[in-house]
């Protein structure tokens, strides 16, 4: 029974520079305007990217790049209220073979905001697209079956946003189905 | 369902009889008009009231006589928003939030939640409060894999695993009710840390349990690994290709089963996993029976790692000693004005996290656990996303049951293993 001293664990890739080097591979593939920038927070490489090129960067990185990422983590949304443009895309791409995670943001404002889908490329978006359409209102360009997924078809509003209230959701009983409108429509 | 809306649902509800068909025949019984039963497609609901679905699970299925030929799941029945919830609340007020998504692994919830706030915080958690998790994940492993193999048996009707496995996970909640107090959604890991050390007696008990385990591992192997209804329903039913699971982004056991040794304790350790000698199981065919043998020998060696943390554990302190993110010790409050402070501050506000998003992923019991967190700098999460392995591998159940008879899709809900909670959350 000793006292181990706290371990540092290796540091994430890509690293810093890695991901420099990535984004000017996407540069050079795509063009200067595809990356709008990097950031490196906390051993976390996140590659933004403008909304519509972003089935272009991930088609760059799963086939051509040379440090291909073959598998999507992750797809998620969220919204950066107050800052502007307010809603942001993420994608949370995985290397198994290097062990490297790598995230890929794209932003975009409340009105009308459209990306194009990647469900072409990795059919594992599909589910997880129709999630960020429900809770934030992206529409993703292209996507087979753009429907709200967890929240009732008929529901009105995006819950996640940050300026959808929480709570007021009224419950229903049949006692007072008859006063609540348009459940039934 | 445009006449009688005033009129409550329940009034205007009517079960049909024979007087509300009249004179017309009754659709399907007259012998000519009836279309040929070969060829003639059914659509069905499976669920979302129906126990072979593991939750409130909606499948709408085309049938084709006794043959799956198409499935959409519905989900969203149990959405509770807890997403949104933790947006109200402190970040270590939605720990509590966030073990509620997958309710059979709270503590890989609470873990991976507190990951991200760690990586925002950068706070190091002591290292006999990552061999501490480390056990206590390990158990829950153990927990929700029993209470998998009970219920998938069960959908097979194989009644006597169901009483057998959920005996033996009832060993891994004694020991949780002991070390903090609950036998579900325990809230024991903290950011920072656990929340308390576990109590006298409690290694002795775990011991206990780790001794039993194995010999009752081999009774249930015994029990089905000879059943003739268990072998059939499993064996080469519900195959789909690696590269197939790997586009759906399936991970966890059914990624392994299919051959790719894929885990994220051994691909990018959290938690200490680096210190323990374990093995991956990998499956050859890809079939519902290894998914079956790749989650029982997940049981064993998540045996293993909870022996060798119990013998490694270090001395040291159980959460950080960092007073602005951790409570301090009780004793401390009588005589130190600061850890008044503190702790007064902590209770009321909670602590401010710095501006910042981070992704952290976790091998659940179901495969990749994921939690994205956006901090604002206020002492509320702006955003809490969990990437739940349920939801995404949800996506694959359309490929293992389509042209599979009804009875092989039931075996492979079954070991999909979904949670409801977490796909729903």
């Amino acid at each position: 029974m000793t006292r181990a001293a706290p371990k540092r664990r290796p540091t994430a890739l890509p690293d810093a520079t890695g991901l420099e080097l990535a984004a000017q591979r996407v540069r050079d593939a795509l063009d200067d305007a595809a990356v709008v920038g990097t950031s490196y927070h906390r051993e976390q490489a996140m590659l933004e990217v403008a909304p519509a090129r972003v089935h272009d960067v991930l088609e760059h990185l799963r086939d051509h790049d040379d440090e291909p990422y073959g598998f999507l983590a992750s797809l998620h949304g969220c919204d950066y209220l107050p800052s502007e443009p307010r809603l942001g895309v993420h994608y949370q791409l995985l290397s198994m073979q290097r062990r490297e995670r790598l995230g890929v943001k794209t932003r975009l404002g409340t009105d009308e905001p459209v990306v194009p889908t990647v469900t072409d490329l990795f059919p594992t978006a599909d589910f997880q697209e129709r999630e960020v359409y429900d809770f934030f209102g992206v529409v993703f360009d292209g996507h087979p079956d753009m429907r709200r997924i967890l929240m009732p078809e008929d529901y009105e509003g995006h819950p996640q946003r940050r300026d959808f209230p929480i709570g007021g959701e009224p419950v229903l009983f049949t006692f007072n189905e008859h006063k609540l409108p348009r459940w039934y429509d | 369902m445009t006449d009688g809306l005033d009129t409550p649902y329940r009034e205007r509800e009517e079960s049909i009889s024979l007087g509300t068909l009249g004179e017309q025949p009754i659709s399907g019984t007259d012998v000519d008009s009836r279309p040929d039963r070969e060829t003639e497609l059914m659509t069905i609901n499976l669920g979302p009231h129906h126990p072979a679905t593991h939750g409130v699970l909606r499948l709408l299925c085309e049938l084709e006589g006794e043959v799956v030929r198409d499935i959409k799941p519905l989900i969203g029945y149990v959405h509770t928003g807890i997403e949104k919830s933790c947006e109200d609340q402190e970040y270590w007020k939605a720990i509590t939030f966030v073990e509620r998504m997958d309710y059979l692994a709270y503590y890989f919830n609470a873990q991976v939640y507190c990951m991200s706030v760690e990586t925002l915080l950068e706070e190091e958690v002591p290292p006999r409060a990552q061999y501490l998790r480390v056990i206590h994940m390990e158990l829950n492993r153990i927990a929700s894999h029993l209470f998998w193999l009970g219920t998938a048996a069960l959908d097979i009707g194989a009644i006597t695993m169901l009483w057998w496995s959920l005996r033996e996970r009832d060993l891994m909640l004694d020991l949780f009710e002991m070390s903090s107090g609950q036998r579900l959604h325990t809230r024991y890991f903290q950011v920072g840390g656990v929340f308390e050390d576990i109590p006298p007696g409690w290694e002795a008990k775990c011991r206990r349990a780790l001794d039993i385990m194995p010999s009752r591992l081999d009774q249930y192997e015994a029990l089905l690994d000879e059943n003739e209804i268990w072998l059939q329903r499993t064996k080469n039913t519900g195959i789909v290709a690696r590269e197939e699971l790997l586009e759906l982004g399936v991970t966890g056991p059914l990624l392994r089963a299919a051959g790719e040794p894929w885990d994220l304790r051994k691909a990018m350790p959290y938690s200490s996993y680096e210190d323990f000698q374990f093995r991956i199981p990998v499956g050859t065919v890809g079939d519902n029976y290894d998914r079956y043998r790749v989650r029982l020998v997940e049981i064993r060696e998540s045996l293993k790692i909870v022996e060798q943390a119990l013998d490694g554990l270090p001395e040291g302190p159980f959460i950080t000693s960092n007073r602005k993110v951790a409570l301090p010790p009780r004793h401390e409050l009588a005589t130190s004005m600061e850890a008044l402070i503190h702790h007064f501050k902590l209770v009321t506000e909670g602590f401010r996290v710095p501006p910042g998003e981070a992704y952290s992923a976790i091998e659940s019991p179901r495969g990749e656990l994921g939690c994205y967190v956006l901090a604002d700098g206020s002492a509320k999460p702006s955003r809490v996303h969990m990437r739940d392995p349920s939801f995404v591998n949800l996506q694959s159940l359309k490929r293992m049951g389509e042209n599979s008879l009804i009875a092989d899709f039931i075996a492979c809900i079954a070991m999909l293993d979904p949670i409801l909670g977490g796909i729903d959350r």
